[in-house]
């Protein structure tokens, strides 16, 4: 019947929703010292929906509102693992400064529920109401700590901001409906085939908008700084990899499925957006003095290279998926890193504290010159196979003006990383670091060692992987 | 007052054609554009005038705020115990349980018969989905006023 198929389709969804539900209840019969036991169930839940999602089949279900395609399964899965990641970092990091509530991973596992439905989206509703689910869980983890003035802050700042976007997508929403007639994206793609209307573009930029929003792309950047500066280090290493990915494949989705026929209409759109957020992130990035407003200005400028993936069209779709990949793992390791360093108990905030940590802490100190080495895209760390693809889906597409730029751009981003290396290696330590705890060293080693060498091996499984998952995608 | 009625907006883009339609759909909403203009005049105009004509001479007594000729008692700003929006957010949630309930009622039977079996059981999960985050609420207390 249709009906077990697309329960069979949405076998992560379902694993993740009554798991969460379940663990909830749980989590409430326990309490805060639970915090432990709940995280480790979680993190099987995740696990397990990963499996699913590994040897899902592929299909349609819930009247084509639900899309389970090769791409949806790929993002499920890296979206699914980045989440456990997040978990244990988040369960070492609360219980240390005290703030651990049982909540906390149930929350990563409803945010990572939501995304995987954005990956899904088949049409406006859908969309909808997986990003809504993503980002309240997501709104609650940035105010985590809610006795921390800086950590409500961002929780607010994240709230105000994220709802704006949310009414901008929703006008687009409805303005798309209204002129093409369908919620659907095929149907709306055909209606906008035959009678293309300006209302219809009208609806298309605001739903841009709205996602642009979501995935911090310039000039929908403003609130990215504050809030990573404000929410807690493991949230922030979680919003700045797998909600953003979610976001693009959903990016993606809507204008090469809904509006493949105006792809030169949006590509004027996605192109200045890519090539603002490039040049914002990297000149931003030049005066920071904190380490996470740094990598938010990083991350601002690596959106604006998976936008020029997205740019690209079908040939974008892999180096959009190995990007993010790459992206996440790196990104991960960084705020890792961040969060391994403390001196005095007190966390490492100041880019400048990283002095002469070569002489205080030298595992550490080779981890971060080699993701540094990797983010600033230099060969054969990952970093620079993500870049690679990316601006070799643009060249083939004959985007090579934006490749070029967005080269410029990466070379002006270079500076501050290379100041991190100058600041490690050759100046003055400011006093001893305290022992790294034992999750992040770890968490922080298996990221370096991704970045090379094993890298290497896993392009060589991975990428043709991506190659046929992207393959269909959009029509 | 004439009825404003919008015409057929279904044109195709680049059609010749269009653009007549469109000023014509747009000539209806010319009186409105009339009257936010003139509001705009007149509002601007008396602002203006006012700040321009009117003497001004201030002191602390006409700046400070006129409560009733009291002095303010304290701040216009109150607390609100987070309590109470606590208990109203419940309350929303569980109103619009039942504002989902009646129209579900009220169909479910009129449905088709495959139609009406995923039409019960799509309650039935939202129904105990919000059963456990009920019991979630009650453990952590949220309910109690004490």
């Amino acid at each position: 019947m249709d009906f077990n198929l697309a329960l069979h389709l949405g076998l992560p969804e379902t694993i993740l929703a009554v798991s969460s539900l379940l663990i909830l209840v749980f989590g409430a019969f326990r309490g805060d010292k639970g915090m432990i036991s709940v995280s480790a169930l979680c993190g099987v839940a995740l696990i397990a929906a990963a499996f699913a999602a590994a040897f899902g089949h592929q299909g349609a279900a819930f009247g084509g509102s639900f899309i389970v395609d090769g791409v949806a399964l790929f993002a499920k899965v890296a979206i699914y693992i980045a989440a456990v990641f997040i978990i244990v970092l988040g369960q070492g990091y609360f219980d240390r400064v005290g703030a651990g509530r049982f909540e906390l991973p149930i929350l990563i596992l409803l945010a990572a529920l939501g995304m995987s439905l954005m990956v899904s989206a088949g049409d406006l509703i859908s969309l909808y109401v997986g990003l809504e689910l993503q980002s309240l869980a997501l709104y609650v983890l940035a105010a985590f700590r809610r006795d921390d003035a800086k950590s409500s802050e961002a929780g607010l700042k994240y709230f105000v901001l994220g709802a704006l976007s949310s009414g901008l997508l929703l006008y687009g929403a409805s303005l798309v409906y209204g002129f093409a007639g369908s919620m659907n994206f095929h149907d709306i793609a055909q209606s906008a085939t035959t009678n293309l209307n300006v209302g219809l573009i009208f609806g298309l930029v605001f739903v841009i908008c709205g996602l642009a929003f979501k995935v911090s792309a310039a000039p929908f950047h403003m609130w990215t700084p504050d809030v990573y500066e404000g929410a807690p280090t493991p949230i922030v290493a979680f919003f700045a990899g797998a909600p953003k990915f979610a976001a693009m494949v959903l990016f993606a989705r809507v204008l090469q499925t809904g509006f493949a026929a105006q792809a030169d209409q949006w590509r004027q759109v996605v192109l200045v957006l890519a090539v603002l957020s490039f040049v914002i992130g990297a000149l931003g990035g030049l005066m920071q003095k904190d380490i996470k407003r740094l990598l938010a200005y990083s991350s601002i400028a690596n959106m604006g290279y998976a936008l020029l993936a997205i740019a690209a069209g079908a040939v974008g779709i892999p180096a959009l998926l190995i990007f993010f990949v790459l992206y996440m793992v790196d990104t991960l390791g960084l705020f890792t890193v961040q969060m391994a360093l403390s001196r005095k108990g007190e966390p490492v905030t100041r880019i400048d504290s990283l002095a002469g940590l070569s002489k205080t802490n030298m595992p550490m100190t080779i981890v971060l010159t080699i993701l540094c080495l990797s983010v600033l895209g230099m060969p054969p760390f990952s970093g620079f196979w993500a870049k690679y693809f990316v601006f070799g889906a643009a060249i083939t597409s004959g985007l090579w003006q934006f490749a070029a730029a967005g080269l410029v751009a990466s070379v002006v981003a270079a500076f501050y990383y290379l100041r991190i290396l100058k600041l490690m290696w050759f100046d003055v330590p400011a006093g001893d670091m305290d022992k790294s705890p034992l999750e992040t060293r770890w968490i922080a080693y298996a990221a370096a060692a991704f970045s090379f060498p094993v890298v290497i091996v896993f392009l060589v499984y991975v990428y043709p992987l991506a190659q046929s998952a992207a393959q269909g995608f959009g029509s | 007052m004439r009825l404003l009625k919008a015409p057929d907006m279904r044109p195709v883009f680049n059609s010749e054609g269009l653009g007549d339609l469109m000023n014509a759909f747009l000539l209806q909403y010319l009186p409105v554009i009339i009257f936010i203009g003139v509001a705009t005049v007149l509002g601007l105009g008396f602002m203006i005038g006012a700040l321009v004509i009117a003497p001004k001479a201030p002191d602390t007594e006409k700046l400070s705020a006129y409560e009733c000729g009291f002095n303010a008692f304290d701040s216009a700003r109150q607390k609100f115990d987070v309590r109470f929006y606590l208990v109203s957010i419940l309350f929303i949630i569980f109103d619009l349980e039942a504002s989902f309930l009646f129209p579900w009622a009220v169909s479910l039977f009129d449905m088709p018969n495959g139609g009406m079996h995923v039409a019960f059981w799509s309650m039935v999960t939202f129904l105990v989905e919000l059963g456990l985050g009920y019991i979630y609420v009650w453990k952590k207390g949220a309910l109690e006023w004490e």
